[in-house]
């Protein structure tokens, strides 16, 4: 039986504040980029975007990565690592570029992510906003943005799930069996 | 020597007996058969037959004593289409190797055919084989090619081999392609009175074909194998047949227009005899579907229509014999390419097995199995009274004085066939893992007995 | 997908067809950047074991797997040891020795990719065997189609050629049908086997009655041998009735594509103007050829073993 851990206001309170973070931290948003990583941060990219855009009153890009071909756990995965789209519509040299996932735990996809970015240019920075960090990390990866710490165990699982996907919004907490 | 076979069922068609019984042998000659006659039957259920009288009296005890009790006991198998590769291939089979996988899958006599190195067209090799079969352990009797080097060119000389041994003469591995030399053969032979045994296949036909053509062979990108390619030859055959009067023998059939042009040829007189292989009535073309080599022969396996016709002809006796075409192929050869690896079959040692699924789907009886695998072998290579020079006695028959070759055999019992295991040299079978009835138990043959366990 | 190798379209479901095409179109993005390669195949090994000359398949499998950060040999016949005699399975077996991962094949017989499939550990890629299957130019042909009209299901579809002897018209009757489109030959009746009547296709011996209203053209390269075994009598005669002219191809729809696999005959099967106009999507289909193989590499390697 899955436990709550956040609900839908939650979730909007902890993306208002992160997108205050993020104009805070870069001094606005001159040459800032959002980038959501598939899957889970691509639509989190787009709803701290438009947060930022009711605050600064401004547009800044967004864009989609998927990091299947840049994985180190292809021979291990349980499933095939199915590709999904990257879309960036910028050119991402000099930018600072915002990573943004929803669930940050061993840091591999982070590590990933960071390698197809720079096959597609050379960032002036990267920064990494994250909704959950669930701790575990394999790799020196930290974060520039929570949204909120839950330690957790190995034998479980968190998920974030959001409207745009059919569901309520909502982060879970699950045993895995 | 003396040995008796007791309580068995013994099946000998050549005589018409059918019955339990006992069988004497001695010095490697029948010398007496006797079935429990029906009165006796119902009198004593559990007790042993009365031996018949010339049993009684004075005759010394048996050295060995053969309890055959709820088994078969028939005339040794005869197969009249074997390859044994010697001389010259031994790497895939000798004589030796051969015949003891002949006796183990219930063949007492085997006929071996002339594509070795070199070819058996000539006296020095039929009686090099000749020879080398002292060693084997059943009877082997060569078919001498028909022409020389199985060129299709020029006749051998069949008079000569036939006096080193020759039963019969075949270019079997090819057809003799051009007519007039068919005709000469058949015209020829009748000197001698020796059958011409006719592989059928139109090479310009099949050219380059590796299994049966249809819609498998185009959807796994082989070339295909017509049917009409072995139907033209069989049907040219018979009327040569026709013409010569010569004696033919139609080997390996495998499509249903084949047995209807044998069925035909023999309504009309023709001196035409026929014989099939256990694969063509017990597998499809469907066995190649993975390209596994160990099911490529030729004639290639083809459809259940042809499988219908050819049990068919089994039934009313249009094939008169099963024989087996083994063809044994050493491993290496058949773990290639299916364009490159060679055709064949290693069958001795399931031959029997599968025929026997026929006797189980009511195909034909076990009496008629006998026939097409011990009985008319014999009748059609003029086995059942051989002339006095030749090297063996009467075969396929427990006539007082024929020689004693036996097969005991338990109908019951289910085994797995194991190629890994064959005492033949080769492995290449696509039955490997069937379950299959109806193996030997016992094996006698050139005054040897073998058991299997 | 379930199986370690790709052996012909026959062995796969439409499942595994759909994943390898939806694949190819994210590699076919990365090869439209500037950095054309990814890391994910890294550390792996691909060799080329071709026993039939040809330079465009095997430098399309090269660059693809390349792109992939895999390295790769390449083994032609003529300077390997096979020449030597050295039998198929040694030869296999020795470059499964030198630490292949992936072995992309092609050889004149059919069924020897199924034999090795069966005796490696590596993953067996059907590069074409004899006149079964190219899985993967029905792959990319697949692609080329669902990029230009946006789908397959429905369309009609004409291959045009010696079909009898093509490992492509093969598998792209195999997977056409399955996707579900309607498929036609066109072709002398030598070059077009009876039995393909019985899986569902239509069969034309002419032009101007298969073309009719189709939606895609697919072209085969005519094969001089041929000529030389009673097929055919000349290359004037099949060009003149089976050759693709601007006539013929305007009785197809307007928006009709041309495909063809290469090489070419200019002039032959197919005029030069229909080659190098706009209906024509040849080149493109090279271009797919690398995505597409990328994306078979790609999802072969997470098989698990």
């Amino acid at each position: 039986m899955p436990k709550e851990l956040l609900n839908k206001k939650d979730i909007d309170r902890a993306l208002t504040r992160m997108a205050h973070e993020i104009i805070e931290k870069n001094k606005g948003i001159e040459r800032v980029c959002l980038v959501g990583i598939q899957r889970g941060g691509v639509h989190l990219a787009k709803r701290l975007a438009s947060n930022i855009r009711g605050i600064e009153k401004r547009e800044m890009p967004v864009g989609s990565l998927d990091i299947a071909f840049y994985r180190d756990d292809l021979s291990i995965r349980k499933e095939q690592a199915l590709v999904r789209k990257t879309d960036v519509p910028f050119e991402v040299t000099d930018l600072k570029i915002i990573l943004v996932d929803d669930v940050l735990f061993t840091g591999r996809s982070i590590r990933a992510a960071m390698d197809a970015l720079m096959d597609l240019g050379r960032p002036a920075t990267i920064q990494l906003a994250v909704l959950i960090d669930r701790g575990h990390r394999e790799l020196p990866i930290k974060a520039d943005f929570v949204g909120k710490n839950i330690p957790t165990s190995m034998s479980e699982n968190v998920e974030v799930q959001l409207e745009e996907d059919g569901l309520e919004d909502r982060v879970i907490l699950e045993k895995i069996v | 020597m003396h040995i008796l076979i007791e309580k068995g069922h013994i099946i000998d068609p050549s005589q018409g007996i059918d019955g339990i019984g006992n069988i004497l042998i001695e010095d490697g000659k029948i010398k007496e058969v006797y079935i429990q006659s029906k009165e006796q039957k119902a009198k004593s259920k559990s007790s042993p037959p009365q031996p018949s009288p010339s049993m009684e009296e004075g005759l010394p005890p048996a050295d060995r004593i053969i309890n055959a009790k709820g088994m078969f006991v028939i005339p040794g198998l005869i197969d009249m289409h074997v390859h044994l590769r010697e001389p010259g291939f031994e790497y895939k089979e000798t004589i030796k190797t051969g015949t003891a996988a002949a006796i183990r899958g219930g063949f007492t006599t085997v006929c071996c055919m002339p594509n070795t190195f070199p070819v058996n067209d000539n006296a020095s090799v039929t009686e090099f084989i000749i020879r080398k079969s002292l060693e084997g352990l059943c009877t082997v009797l060569p078919i001498g090619a028909i022409t020389k080097g199985q060129k299709g060119e020029e006749l051998v000389e069949m008079g000569t081999m036939k006096d080193e041994g020759c039963i019969a003469f075949s270019d079997d591995g090819l057809p003799v392609m051009n007519s007039l030399m068919m005709r000469r053969a058949l015209e020829y032979s009748k000197a001698f009175n020796l059958p011409i045994i006719s592989h059928c296949e139109d090479l310009t036909l099949s050219e380059d074909g590796v299994m049966s053509e249809g819609l498998l062979s185009m959807t796994l990108g082989l070339r295909g194998i017509p049917a009409e390619a072995e139907q033209i030859m069989v049907f040219r055959d018979i009327l040569l047949a026709e013409l010569t009067q010569g004696k033919l023998h139609i080997a390996h059939v495998s499509t249903k227009g084949s047995v209807k042009l044998i069925r035909d040829a023999k309504k009309r007189g023709v001196n035409v005899t026929a014989e099939t292989c256990p694969h063509y009535f017990s597998l499809t073309e469907d066995a190649v579907k993975n390209y596994d080599t160990n099911a490529k022969v030729n004639p290639p396996l083809r459809t259940n229509k042809d499988i219908e016709a050819i049990k068919e002809g089994l039934k009313d006796g249009t094939i008169d014999v099963i024989a087996t075409d083994h063809a044994p192929h050493h491993r290496d050869e058949k773990l290639k390419e299916f364009d490159l690896a060679p055709s064949g079959i290693s069958g001795l040692e399931t031959a029997l097995g599968l025929s026997m699924r026929l006797v189980d789907e009511g195909v034909i009886t076990i009496n008629q199995l006998i026939e097409k695998m011990s009985v008319n072998p014999s009748r059609i290579l003029g086995l059942c009274s051989p002339p006095s020079f030749f090297i063996t006695g009467p075969k396929g028959t427990f006539a007082k004085g024929a020689d004693a070759d036996v097969a005991i055999i338990d109908t019951k019992k289910e085994f797995r066939v194991e190629a890994s295991k064959f005492f033949s040299k080769g492995k290449n079978t696509p039955f490997d893992g069937w379950m299959l009835k109806g193996a030997p138990a016992i094996t006698i043959s050139k005054g040897r007995i073998y058991e299997w366990k | 997908m379930l199986q370690k190798d790709l052996l012909g379209i026959k062995e796969i479901s439409v499942e595994d067809i759909t994943l390898i095409l939806e694949t190819a179109a994210g590699f076919k993005d990365v090869l439209g950047r500037d950095i054309k390669k990814v890391p994910t195949l890294r550390g792996k090994t691909a060799v080329n074991l071709f026993f039939e000359p040809s330079t465009r398949t095997r430098t399309s499998f090269e660059l693809a797997a390349i792109r992939l950060s895999t390295d790769v040999i390449n083994f032609s016949v003529p300077t390997s040891s096979v020449v030597k005699g050295e039998s198929l399975i040694d030869t296999a077996l020795t470059v499964q020795a030198l630490g292949a991962d992936f072995i992309i094949l092609r050889h004149p017989s059919a069924g020897v990719p199924h034999l090795l499939a069966r005796k490696l550990r590596a993953s067996v890629i059907n590069a074409g065997d004899g006149a079964n299957e190219h899985p993967t130019q029905a792959l990319l042909d697949a692609f080329t189609i669902q990029e230009k009209k946006g789908g397959i299901e429905g369309l009609d579809i004409a291959i045009v050629g010696d079909i009898m002897h093509s490992r492509v018209a093969k598998s792209n009757i195999y997977s056409l049908t399955k996707l579900g489109a309607k498929i036609r030959l066109i072709g002398p009746p030598t070059l077009i086997p009876e039995e393909m009547k019985e899986i569902g296709v239509g069969v034309f011996h002419t032009m101007e009655k298969g073309l009719k209203d189709v939606d895609v053209v697919m072209m085969l390269r005519i094969q001089m041998e041929r000529q030389g075994k009673g097929f055919f009598p000349s290359t004037e005669e099949y060009s003149k009735n089976w050759g693709l002219t601007p006539e013929r191809l305007s009785l197809a729809k307007d928006d009709a594509i041309v495909m063809h696999p290469g090489p070419m005959n200019r002039g032959i099967e197919i005029a030069s103007e229909i080659a190098d106009g706009p209906q024509s999507v040849i080149l493109e289909q090279v271009t797919n050829g690398l995505a597409v193989r990328m994306a078979v590499m790609y999802l072969l390697a997470g098989v698990k073993r």
